[in-house]
């Protein structure tokens, strides 16, 4: 397998527009005889599945929701960046860009990040026309704030429900398609394979989640929208049925996938509460805008928040990295959030909690103000902990939340499978080894409206495609293999359920693959996944048939994809010998408890390419080249 | 926080129909040693939970963010939509709303366009196809003005935002004694039509979404305002009043034939 990134020549800033200037063009009569397959109807699937649809492609877009609008985009809390310089805060494209790549720790293509950063404009001026309700100042124009890893404020917002927001933008303009005919959508509907003819990616396979029907779709290309895979860890902040299966079933059929160590774990969610938790709770990183972090001085203070003097607490985000204080990127923010926890200073139950304080701000500005900026988040808190943020500080603890790894694409986002390509949290394009907040919405939406729409068509002019049906054996054989792995699952009926193998697979990584990972641990770990996934397949119970709705089966498919996942994920995070934004072996450290790079032997993508079920898969290296920025220690002091 | 050793027993009524066609009833069930911090659709899950050890079908629910966004969930709840907390959908209901041996009916939202698919998941494709109709501004992905170019009063697009953040969850219409989406579909009509963005389609857009809104089955408005009270948004019926005088003034002044052509 060879990985070729496809970065165009010349100067980083002209870049995207001479490759668009050159990118090969299908012209409109013929758009209307291609088919694209689109999977999944989030932020990046319903943004691209429209736009294709406007530009006369026939477009198939599938979802397992009964609706596109639910797709978990429609969760993120607090903004989409953008170098717009509004606030003639000393903002640019450049800016935008520099900061996305030294956020990500350096571990990001320079090209991809920075036509990312060109980009991001014309996301909000797309979104206001169709009628975003982005928050505006007096004089009508639009609000901005600032988020983590940045000193400028460019960050856009609907109150605390952006995603909402922009979803809802997208999902409009792709019912306004549906309505005119060029989008058929397939709700309820779940990939479980990919067909590749002639080593094109030409179909998928499909369950059909209300009557079990399994049915394959012939397309001419097929693009993955299909989120991330932090589900992995059981407990994340991600939907219940965000999973893994369509870029993992891509990766069984070729497609290499990048950087899988790569995990999100965000800092400000909501903590555990007991062994029930079905899910946590993110509080948006935007509250840190306001909000103050700290935890007691003295270890096993046990006293209220209100009783502890200004003295005696360690507002910690503050005293590391006074020019970003509370501010500081995510991957470093739950770090020391672990560290103070770690050496007993944490709070609330367990002790695994630092408290968000909005004291200060409320002095500041008023209760009214805040109840603006934040009343929603502050009333979700105050439902779920039964406490009153406006009156006691949040608790709040670090969970997974994004995953930066995903699908290998080139520069044309395309996989290493020609045809199938990949977009949004699926792929692993654009946020290196940490995302900032408030910059996966916007790569969903520029993967979907702008980027993915002009390159699929340089794709389509330049393809060989036979003519294929669904009586293709190809087709025939993947049908084949749904049905007995459905079959295989419903045939167990063991003692366990699901869940409970889910929770034990998800413990494990958190112990050992989580915030902090070293060799033995993940040796550990690499261990134990067999184990666990030999359980399962031994050991679950399924209920119910397969044709008919049957949830637990739907998870149990996710829930098997996941426990070969994991082993790839230890596997990546082992060979990495280094530490990188959210990816941290302890034995690579600076003094002071920093991630320690070592950019002589790992600034690569690292690329596993699937070599069978009972072999090690294939590692392959895409040496990523900084022309144009300095390779530094990042520092947020 | 509540006191985590303060566990409840509970039971519960909860409607099993195995599909479409179907016939359903209330089946109860015991739930034993629910943690009031738990939220309700982790009440559900325990007793799923259980349900399987002993080898039952599990209670078929739909649900995925958990974090009150994403519309999928929601029950009857006490013949309340989404239960006794105002503003709050079921996802964010919590067991602290109950007490110790307290008796809870669990139904699917009842409307005829809602069909039953499975015990409490209902099909709420409808809601997609009265938007298909013309809930969106008709603007292609490309080079639009800057974002800055029409300013909008902060007030207007608050409001906008207001009737914007629904979350199709069907609440509104589960909960109207005639089974109308007036609330739904005039949120959406709402708040394209409050931005000078939405201006250009405003009055055709009122119509072909009502129109839609009919075809679909779903009852009219006789101003009960249940829809706004289980709103777990809080979404107001100032908002269909708003659609009916667009509606009135769209009436009196489209042309047929541009009616007809539909959301073109």
């Amino acid at each position: 397998m060879e990985l070729r990134s496809k970065i165009p020549a010349g100067p980083l800033e002209q870049k995207w527009d001479r490759h668009r200037a050159e990118l090969k063009l299908v012209n409109p009569a013929n758009k209307r005889k291609y088919t694209i397959i689109v999977v999944g109807s989030g932020l990046a699937g319903a943004s691209a599945a429209a736009t294709l649809g406007e530009l006369g492609y026939q477009v198939k877009c599938f979802s397992f929701h009964d609706s596109p609008r639910r797709a978990h985009s429609i969760a993120a809390q607090g903004g989409i960046n953008a170098a717009k310089n509004y606030q003639n805060d000393g903002d640019s494209v450049w800016r935008l860009f520099h900061d996305t790549i030294k956020g990500g720790d350096f571990r990001a293509r320079e090209a991809n990040v920075y036509r990312l950063a060109q980009v991001s404009v014309n996301i909000i001026d797309q979104c206001v026309a169709q009628g975003v309700p982005f928050a505006r100042e007096y004089g009508g124009l639009l609000a901005n704030r600032s988020f983590g890893g940045a000193q400028v404020s460019r960050t856009f917002y609907a109150r605390g429900q952006t995603g909402q927001q922009l979803l809802l933008g997208a999902y409009q303009a792709l019912m306004r398609q549906v309505a005119l005919g060029t989008v058929t959508m397939y709700p309820r509907t779940e990939m479980l394979d990919l067909v590749v003819i002639d080593g094109r990616a030409r179909g998928i396979v499909t369950r059909n989640l209300v009557t079990g029907t399994i049915a394959s779709h012939v397309g001419d290309a097929v693009v993955l929208a299909t989120g991330g895979y932090g589900n992995i860890f059981y407990l994340s902040t991600n939907a219940k049925a965000s999973n893994a299966t369509a870029i993992w079933r891509a990766y069984k059929r070729g497609a290499a996938l990048a950087n899988p160590c790569y995990t999100q774990i965000h800092p400000t969610c909501i903590p555990v509460s007991g062994n029930y938790q079905s899910k946590l709770t993110l509080m948006s990183e935007s509250l840190r805008n306001d909000g103050r972090v700290w935890v007691p001085k003295r270890k096993g203070d046990t006293r209220p928040p209100h009783e502890i003097p200004e003295s005696e607490r360690d507002y910690y985000l503050e005293r590391k990295y006074p020019s970003y204080g509370n501010l500081a990127p995510r991957d470093i923010a739950s770090r020391s959030a672990k560290e103070v926890c770690d050496e007993g200073r944490g709070v609330g139950p367990g002790g695994l909690g630092v408290y968000l304080d909005f004291s200060d701000a409320i002095r500041r500005l008023g209760v009214e103000k805040i109840r603006e900026r934040y009343g929603n988040l502050f009333q979700m808190y105050q439902r779920i902990t039964d406490e009153d943020p406006y009156q006691v500080p949040m608790r709040i603890y670090p969970a997974v939340h994004y995953t930066m790894g995903g699908l290998w694409v080139d520069y044309n986002l395309m996989s290493t499978i020609p045809g199938l390509h990949v977009i949004g949290e699926a792929n692993f394009s654009d946020h290196g080894a940490n995302r900032l907040g408030a910059s996966a919405l916007m790569q969903g939406l520029a993967d979907g409206y702008f980027i993915l729409p002009l390159t699929i068509g340089d794709y389509l002019a330049g393809a060989p495609l036979a003519k294929v049906d669904v009586d293709h054996p190809a087709f025939r054989e993947a049908e084949c293999a749904v049905r007995e792995r459905v079959k295989r699952l419903l045939s167990i009926r063991g003692t366990r359920t699901v869940d409970s193998i889910h929770r034990e697979l998800g413990k494990l990584l958190w112990d050992y693959c989580g915030m902090a990972r070293n060799e033995t641990g993940l040796r550990h770990a690499l261990r134990k996944i067999p184990e666990i996934r030999q359980e399962f397949w031994e050991n679950v119970k399924v209920l119910g048939d397969g044709e008919e709705l049957n949830q637990q089966l739907e998870k149990a498919g996710r829930v098997a994809d996941f426990l070969e996942f994991a082993e790839l994920m230890c596997l990546d995070a082992l060979h990495r010998n280094e530490s990188c934004g959210g990816h941290f072996r302890e034995e690579y450290q600076t003094p002071d408890g920093e991630a320690l790079r070592d950019d002589a032997n790992y600034a690569y993508v690292a690329a596993w390419e699937y070599q069978g079920d009972d072999r090690m898969p294939a590692l392959h290296k895409e040496p990523l080249v900084f022309e144009n920025v300095k390779l530094a220690q990042r520092s947020y002091k | 926080m509540t006191n985590p050793d303060a566990a409840m027993n509970l039971t519960l009524y909860v409607w099993r129909q195995p599909g479409p066609d179907a016939e359903g009833r209330m089946v109860r069930y015991e739930a034993r040693d629910i943690n009031p911090d738990m939220s309700f659709l982790e009440m559900l899950d325990v007793v799923n939970e259980e349900l399987i050890s002993k080898g039952e079908e599990p209670i078929a629910f739909d649900h995925d963010c958990r974090e009150g966004i994403c519309g999928s969930c929601g029950m009857m709840i006490n013949g309340v939509a989404h239960g006794p907390w105002k503003a709050t959908a079921t996802c964010q209901l919590h067991m602290r709303a109950f007490k110790d041996g307290d008796t809870i009916y669990i139904e699917p939202w009842r409307a005829r366009p809602f069909p039953v698919i499975k015990d409490l998941v209902v099909d709420r494709s409808a809601f997609d196809r009265i938007i298909q109709a013309g809930g969106y501004i008709s603007v292609s992905t490309g080079s639009p003005q800057d974002a800055n170019a029409i300013p909008i009063p902060k007030d207007t697009v608050e409001s906008a935002m207001d009737a914007a953040q629904c979350i199709a969850c069907g609440a509104c219409v589960a909960a109207c004694p005639n089974a109308s989406a007036m609330l739904f579909t005039s949120a959406k009509i709402g708040h394209l039509g409050l931005l000078p963005q939405g201006q250009p389609e405003r009055y055709r857009r009122a119509l072909s979404m009502v129109a839609q809104m009919d075809a679909e089955g779903f009852g009219g408005c006789t101003w009960h305002g249940e829809c706004q009270e289980a709103c777990p948004k809080e979404i107001s019926i100032d908002w269909i009043a708003r659609m009916h005088r667009d509606f009135l003034t769209a009436t009196l002044t489209a042309r047929p034939e541009r009616v007809a052509a539909g959301g073109e």
